[in-house]
C-alpha cells in the first residue's frame, strides 16, 4: 500500500496531491503538465517536496515533518523512464544485472531467466543499447528495473516515445509482467486505452491536483469529464465480458447488458474488459437501427444534453441498460431534430473500426506484421 | 647524420622533461577529475570563484604563476616551509618543483576537457542508476567515469603536452639547473643563448615536435578505442 501526500512549488507549477494505491496497476492519468511525472519523481526520491509524507507498506520514504527522506538508491523503487535511459557503455546483459549488484542477497526475489523470457529479450543480451530499436530498448529498461527486485515499479509513460506498432508490441509484455511478478505498479499515461487495459485503479490529475480516483470506468465516466470542451478528448469506458470469438472475421463479440459490442482482434474468452470509446465515434438513433454496417447497437436513455449556445456540437450523455454511461458528440442540429432530452430512449451506435484494440487485453491485431 | 645524434646532456633534458610531464599529469589527474565533477554537477556558493581560480594560470603571465609558486612553495614560503618540516619534501629548485609548476599550468586544460565530457553525459543516466540502487559514489565509478573516459584521456594528453612545453613558470620557480630542472624548453632556451648553439636548439626542437605528435596520435587512438566500446551512439 502506497500512501502519498506532497506539496511542491516550482516556477509556473504547483503540485498538491494525495492518494493511496494498492496492489496491481495504479494509473496516474492526466494531460501533460498535470504533474504526473513529478509524482513519479517524488515517489522515486529524485525530487524533494516542500512538505509531504510518502509511505510504502511500513516503510516511511519521506516525512518532511520529521525531516527524513530516503535517498533514491535506498528506496528500492524501480523506475522505467519514457526514453529507457540504458547505460550506453554496458551490454544489454550488464544493464539488466546492474541493479542486482546493489540488491541485498536475501531480497533478490526476481530471477534473471523468467524476466528475460517474459520480455522476449534473450537474443539481445550481447548487444549494446545503441544498436537496439526503441521497442527493444524499452523492454530492456523494464527488465532492468524488475531485476533489481523493487518493492514498487514506476513507469513514466514507457510507451510515449514509441509508434503505434511498437506500443502494440510492448503492452502485452507489461500485462504479463503485471500478472507474473506481483509487484505493485504505478503507471503514468495520458492514453485512455492503455489505462483501461492495464490499470485496476486510476488517479486522475489536473494542474497538480487529484480530481478523481477509482476504477477506470468510474474515472472515465462522463460525470468526471474535464476535457475542457475538446470533443476528441471525451471518452467513455464500458465494461463487458468476452462472449464469442470469430476467428474467420478477426473480431470478438462482447456481452454487455445494453447489447452486443463488436471489437477488433481475438480476446481471451470469459475475460472482463474495459472498452474505451471516443465520443466522436458514437452515433445516436431513436428508431430501430435498420440495415447498418455498424453492428454495435446499445440500448439506453439520454440523461443529459450539454451544448454551447454558439458551438456546432452537443455532448449527449446516455445511461445504458445496466448502468454504464456513454457520451456522444452530435451536432446541435441532430440533437434538435431527434428531440434529444433527458429521459428519451435512444440507441447508441459504435463503429468497431473506431475501437483501438491496443486498449484491449491480449488482443492480437490480425494485421500485425512480424 | 651527426646533426641528429644527441649528446648525453640532451638525452638527460629529454628524459627529465618526460618524467616531469608524466608525474605532473598523473598527480593532477585525480584532483582534476574531482574539480571537473564539482564544476559540472555541483551546486554550491562560490562556484564561479573556484572556476576562475582553476582557469587563472591559463590567462596569467606564466612568470607570475612561477613567482606565486616560489613565494608559496619556496623553502621559506608558508607551504614550502611546512612541507619541508613535516614531510621533508623540498620543491624549490628540484625536478618535483618543475612537475608542480607544469601541473598547475596544465590543470585548467585538463579540467576543461574533463568537465565538458561530464556535462555531455545525460544526468538522468545517474538518476536511473540511482533508482537501481547505486549510491552516488557507485554512480560516479560505474556511470560517470567510464562515460567521461574519452574526455579524461583528452584532458590528460593536453595536460601532458602543456607540461612538456611549459617554460615560464618552471624557469621562474625552479630555475634552469642541468640534470635537475632543465627541461626540454629550458635546454632549447639555453642553447639559443650560447653562440653556436643553433644545431642543439634545432635537434631538441625536432624531438619536441616528435613527442608532441606522438602524444596527440596516442590520445586520438585511445579516445577512439574507448568510444568504440559504446557501440553506435544511442
Amino acid at each position: 500500500m502506497i500512501r502519498f501526500a506532497c506539496r511542491l512549488t516550482r516556477p509556473g507549477f504547483a503540485l498538491d496531491a494525495a492518494f493511496t494505491a494498492g496492489p496491481g496497476v495504479t494509473a496516474l492519468f492526466g494531460p501533460s503538465g498535470s504533474g504526473k511525472s513529478t509524482v513519479i519523481r517524488l515517489l522515486a526520491g529524485l525530487e524533494r517536496p516542500e512538505e509531504g509524507r510518502i509511505t510504502l507498506g511500513d516503510t516511511v520514504l519521506l516525512d518532511t515533518a520529521r525531516r527524513m527522506a530516503l535517498p533514491p538508491h535506498r528506496r528500492r523503487i524501480g523506475l522505467v523512464f519514457q526514453d529507457a535511459l540504458l547505460l550506453p557503455h554496458l551490454s544489454v546483459k550488464a544493464n539488466l544485472t546492474y541493479g542486482r549488484w546493489f540488491t541485498p542477497r536475501g531480497e533478490r526475489r526476481i530471477a534473471f531467466d523468467p524476466v528475460v523470457e517474459v520480455l522476449g529479450i534473450g537474443h539481445l543480451l550481447d548487444r549494446r543499447p545503441g544498436t537496439l530499436s526503441g521497442g527493444e530498448r524499452q523492454r530492456v529498461a523494464i527488465g532492468r528495473a524488475l531485476l533489481a527486485s523493487p518493492r514498487l515499479l514506476l513507469m513514466d509513460e514507457p510507451l510515449a516515445s514509441l509508434d503505434q506498432a511498437r506500443r502494440q508490441e510492448i503492452l502485452p509484455f507489461i500485462e504479463r509482467l503485471r500478472d507474473a511478478f506481483a509487484i505493485p505498479v504505478v503507471y503514468v499515461s495520458h492514453a485512455v486505452e492503455e489505462v483501461t487495459r492495464l490499470a485496476s485503479h486510476v488517479v486522475r490529475l489536473e494542474a497538480g491536483r487529484v480530481v478523481a480516483t477509482g476504477t477506470p470506468s468510474e474515472v472515465f465516466a462522463a460525470g468526471h469529464d474535464r476535457s475542457g470542451g475538446d470533443r476528441f478528448a471525451l471518452r467513455s469506458v464500458l465494461t463487458a465480458r468476452v462472449k464469442q470469438r470469430l476467428p474467420d472475421y478477426g473480431i470478438t463479440l462482447l456481452d454487455h447488458p445494453a447489447g452486443e459490442i463488436v471489437v477488433p482482434g481475438l480476446l481471451p474468452l470469459g475475460e472482463e474488459v474495459g472498452v474505451a470509446i471516443r465520443a466522436t465515434d458514437v452515433a445516436l438513433a431513436r428508431g430501430p437501427a435498420g440495415d447498418l454496417s455498424t453492428r454495435t447497437v446499445l440500448d439506453g436513455a439520454v440523461t443529459r444534453v450539454e451544448a454551447d449556445a454558439s458551438g456546432p456540437f452537443a455532448t449527449v450523455t446516455v445511461t445504458l441498460t445496466g448502468g454504464d454511461v456513454i457520451v456522444a458528440a452530435v451536432t446541435r442540429l441532430a440533437a434538435a431534430a431527434l428531440d434529444l432530452a433527458p429521459g428519451v430512449p435512444v440507441k447508441a451506435l459504435v463503429k468497431a473500426g473506431a475501437i483501438d484494440e491496443s486498449g484491449l487485453p491480449g488482443a492480437v491485431p490480425p494485421s500485425q506484421p512480424g | 647524420m651527426d646533426a641528429l645524434s644527441l649528446t648525453p646532456e640532451e638525452w638527460t633534458a629529454i628524459g627529465l622533461s618526460l618524467r616531469v610531464a608524466t608525474v605532473a599529469t598523473l598527480a593532477s589527474l585525480p584532483l582534476g577529475i574531482l574539480t571537473a565533477l564539482l564544476l559540472a554537477r555541483g551546486r554550491f556558493p562560490g562556484k564561479s570563484l573556484v572556476n576562475a581560480l582553476v582557469h587563472l594560470p591559463l590567462v596569467l603571465p606564466p612568470v607570475v604563476t612561477g613567482y606565486v609558486l616560489l613565494v608559496l612553495f619556496g623553502r621559506r614560503g608558508p607551504i614550502g616551509a611546512w612541507l619541508e618540516s613535516t614531510f621533508g619534501i623540498v620543491l624549490a629548485f628540484r625536478w618535483t618543483g618543475a612537475a608542480l609548476a607544469c601541473a598547475v599550468m596544465g590543470f585548467p586544460l585538463m579540467v576543461r576537457a574533463v568537465r565538458l565530457s561530464i556535462e555531455a553525459i545525460d544526468a538522468r543516466l545517474g538518476e536511473a542508476a540511482g533508482t537501481l540502487g547505486a549510491s552516488p559514489a557507485w554512480v560516479f565509478l560505474t556511470v560517470t567515469l567510464p562515460l567521461a573516459l574519452p574526455g579524461i584521456i583528452a584532458g590528460a594528453v593536453l595536460c601532458f603536452a602543456k607540461a612538456l612545453g611549459e617554460f615560464g613558470a618552471t624557469i621562474t620557480f625552479v630555475s634552469n639547473i642541468p640534470g635537475e630542472t632543465q627541461t626540454l624548453p629550458s635546454a632549447i632556451y639555453n642553447a639559443i643563448q650560447v653562440p653556436g648553439g643553433d644545431a642543439i636548439a634545432f635537434r631538441l626542437s625536432v624531438v619536441a615536435v616528435i613527442i608532441a605528435l606522438a602524444a596527440l596520435v596516442a590520445s586520438e587512438w585511445l579516445a577512439r578505442r574507448s568510444g568504440n566500446r559504446h557501440g553506435a551512439p544511442a
